[in-house]
């Protein structure tokens, strides 16, 4: 098992959106059972990085490698079927909103799999009291749920086919302390149960203390990978100022 | 396990044996996502009438996710609660903690996704539709109550209200840039009335009237019905989309809270700028559905320019002109209002956006005919 591949590899990357150039030569190895957080400042390119590497996005040059498949050059029918075994967060939860969110939860297993109705109610009902919202939410659409209920649904329909990958995007933002704090928690839980690996883009450095293995920070379209001790050692001054200004600080020493 | 199981090792299975008064389960195969539909039922079925005691050997499970996981403590919950004593519960090891948060989760009730079709259901969606339409009638003349109050105002203290740069932005924007499709649209109309007129009236050697029944066909009804659709589902459409997508980003909120009026700075602009429009494009109309009747007429009949003007001099009058002409602006009006009112009653998110938009259209679309109807009524009373 030591030696097993990466479940994601990402070899030279290079993101160009018009004549601005966003990722230059990227490299990223992201292990089975690990938690893995891209940070950057704002428009750096962290998101482009998420939808190049779940096939959203064809990148400029370079390769994608998930689950040992390469993405890039993947028919649609094969990435289909590659899809089914990662799940992904989006920033809003991107429920579809004329649904309710237990019909939500049920949109991958209608998809994919022959159950019946009333065992896909159960699965959803299971996946959603796993992300922590009970019977009452289930039945409510997107519109009636808080930000983070979203979020919380958004997490129980990418995992409801119980998939090896999770990507989330920005799976904190716009939430209170509290709730990004259970919600940290939520992820920890499931990713230890689940045995899940998780590759996610976030702001957060109580996130990146609490649940991130490695941390891989996006600066001069280039990724510089390591734990929270080794990056605040480097001398780039973007990341001393994240690591090292007040927030970092106080984030950090807590 | 042994190498009896190999062959069976892609299917999923489970034994149910009973031993005097105990129930044994074994399990084995993969238990996963896509393996479920073949299990559900069979657990399902599993009698444990007259049985004490169960136990279930999970031992032989080759892959197991969350799913499988269920359907393994679901069917111990369920024989626990038919009185069953479940004393063994075995699982391979590494599956034991995915177990565990199982069944710390499944005391929830699985909601229902309820899908009623009763004649009560359908009644009861009548009574609803029927109370939104009236709800909605209520709606749109109270706003445009409003909105009439606010033009008064106006017109009281311009200098405050009324906004200028942003009312001619609106007239570019309704008016100007739908020139090239009401001009192409229009002349294709009067091409094709020109030749259905003159298809028919070349049998009586009339076809001279083809002028007048184009003249007048497009200058009292078809060149504003005509004009007004196509503005309903350009401008009435941009109009609900772009109010609803502020409201969906509480761009109208801010500006309430820092003093702005709502109808001031959105509504009155786009309805007078529509309200000033729409009159102009019904003239370049008319004009274009004459010059497109004029070239078929040429074509078609041999009647040449001076001709046609002659004849449509004698056909029309300034009055067949003036009854096409004084529908434009209140077209425009029930347009430019339907259009904001829908915009404003937007909720906060974006499919509300698409369905207001559509209903815009539709609304404003339905009520330009029927006031068509109406004024038509109107002119034949008076005698015009």
């Amino acid at each position: 098992m030591a030696a097993e591949a990466p479940v994601i590899r990402v070899r030279g990357l290079v993101t160009r959106i018009g004549s601005k150039l966003i990722h230059d030569h990227v490299d990223l190895d992201v292990y089975r059972g690990e938690v893995i957080a891209i940070v950057g400042g704002s428009g750096s390119g962290k998101s482009v990085l998420l939808r190049s590497i779940v096939g959203l996005m064809r990148p400029t040059g370079g390769s994608v490698e998930v689950l040992g498949h390469d993405v890039l050059g993947m028919d649609e029918h094969a990435l289909r079927w590659l899809q089914m075994r990662w799940g992904v967060l989006f920033q809003e939860g991107a429920l579809f909103s004329s649904q309710t969110v237990a019909e939500n939860v049920q949109v991958p297993l209608r998809e994919y799999t022959a159950m019946p109705q009333e065992l896909m109610n159960e699965i959803a009902a299971m996946k959603l009291s796993m992300v922590g919202l009970d019977g009452d939410a289930a039945s409510k659409h997107p519109s009636e749920l808080s930000g983070g209920m979203k979020k919380r649904a958004g997490l129980a329909r990418a995992l409801v086919l119980d998939p090896e990958l999770v990507f989330l995007d920005e799976p904190t933002a716009g939430l209170d302390p509290i709730a990004a704090n259970s919600f940290d928690e939520l992820i920890r839980s499931l990713q230890r149960s689940l045995g899940l690996t998780v590759f996610m883009v976030t702001h957060d450095l109580d996130t990146l203390r609490s649940i991130a293995d490695r941390i891989a920070v996006l600066v001069d379209k280039k990724l510089k990978i390591g734990t929270i001790e080794s990056l605040r050692k480097d001398p780039d001054p973007w990341i001393q100022d994240y690591f090292s200004g007040p927030r970092g600080r106080a984030a950090l020493s807590s | 396990m042994g190498n009896s199981n190999d062959s069976a090792a892609q299917r999923p299975w489970f034994e149910v044996e009973r031993r005097g008064r105990t129930l044994h389960l074994t399990a084995g195969g993969p238990w996963t996502v896509h393996h479920a539909a073949q299990l559900d039922a069979g657990l399902r079925r599993i009698d444990p009438y007259g049985m004490t005691e169960a136990q279930i050997d999970a031992g032989r499970i080759e892959e197991m996710d969350s799913t499988g996981g269920w359907l393994l403590v679901r069917t111990k919950v369920v024989l626990e609660q038919a009185g069953l004593r479940v004393t063994v519960f075995t699982a391979p090891e590494v599956y034991v903690p995915l177990l565990s948060v199982i069944e710390s989760e499944h005391m929830v009730e699985p909601a229902e996704v309820v899908v009623r079709v009763t004649l009560a259901a359908f009644l009861e969606r009548i009574g609803r539709a029927t109370h939104h339409v009236l709800l909605q009638t209520a709606g749109i003349l109270g706003y445009v109550g409003r909105v009439t109050v606010e033009w008064f105002k106006t017109l009281y203290a311009p200098r405050r209200h009324f906004r200028i740069t942003a009312t001619i932005h609106q007239i570019e924007e309704v008016g100007i840039n739908a020139l090239p499709i009401v001009g192409l649209l229009m002349v294709l109309v009067g091409v094709v009335l020109a030749y259905q007129g003159a298809d028919q009236l070349k049998r009586f050697s009339l076809e001279i009237y083809t002028v007048n029944a184009l003249g007048i066909g497009v200058l009292r009804e078809l060149g504003v019905l005509i004009t007004a659709i196509i503005i309903a589902g350009r401008s009435g459409s941009a109009f609900t989309a772009q109010i609803g997508t502020m409201k969906v980003n509480e761009e109208i909120d801010a500006m309430q809270t820092m003093g702005l009026n709502i109808d001031d700075v959105l509504i009155l602009p786009r309805v007078t700028g529509l309200v000033i429009a729409l009159p102009i494009l019904t003239f370049y109309a008319d004009i274009m559905a004459l010059i497109g009747g004029a070239i078929m007429c040429y074509f078609e009949l041999d009647i040449t320019f001076p001709m046609f003007i002659r004849q449509l001099h004698q056909a029309v009058t300034i009055d067949t002109f003036l009854v096409g002409m004084i529908k434009a602006p209140v077209f425009a009006y029930v347009i430019g209002m339907v259009g904001c009112y829908e915009g404003l009653n937007v909720e906060r998110n974006a499919a509300s956006v698409g369905k207001l938009t559509t209903r815009s259209v539709v609304e404003s679309v339905f009520l330009v005919i029927v006031l068509d109807a109406g004024f038509s009524i109107m002119f034949s009373i008076l005698g015009i």
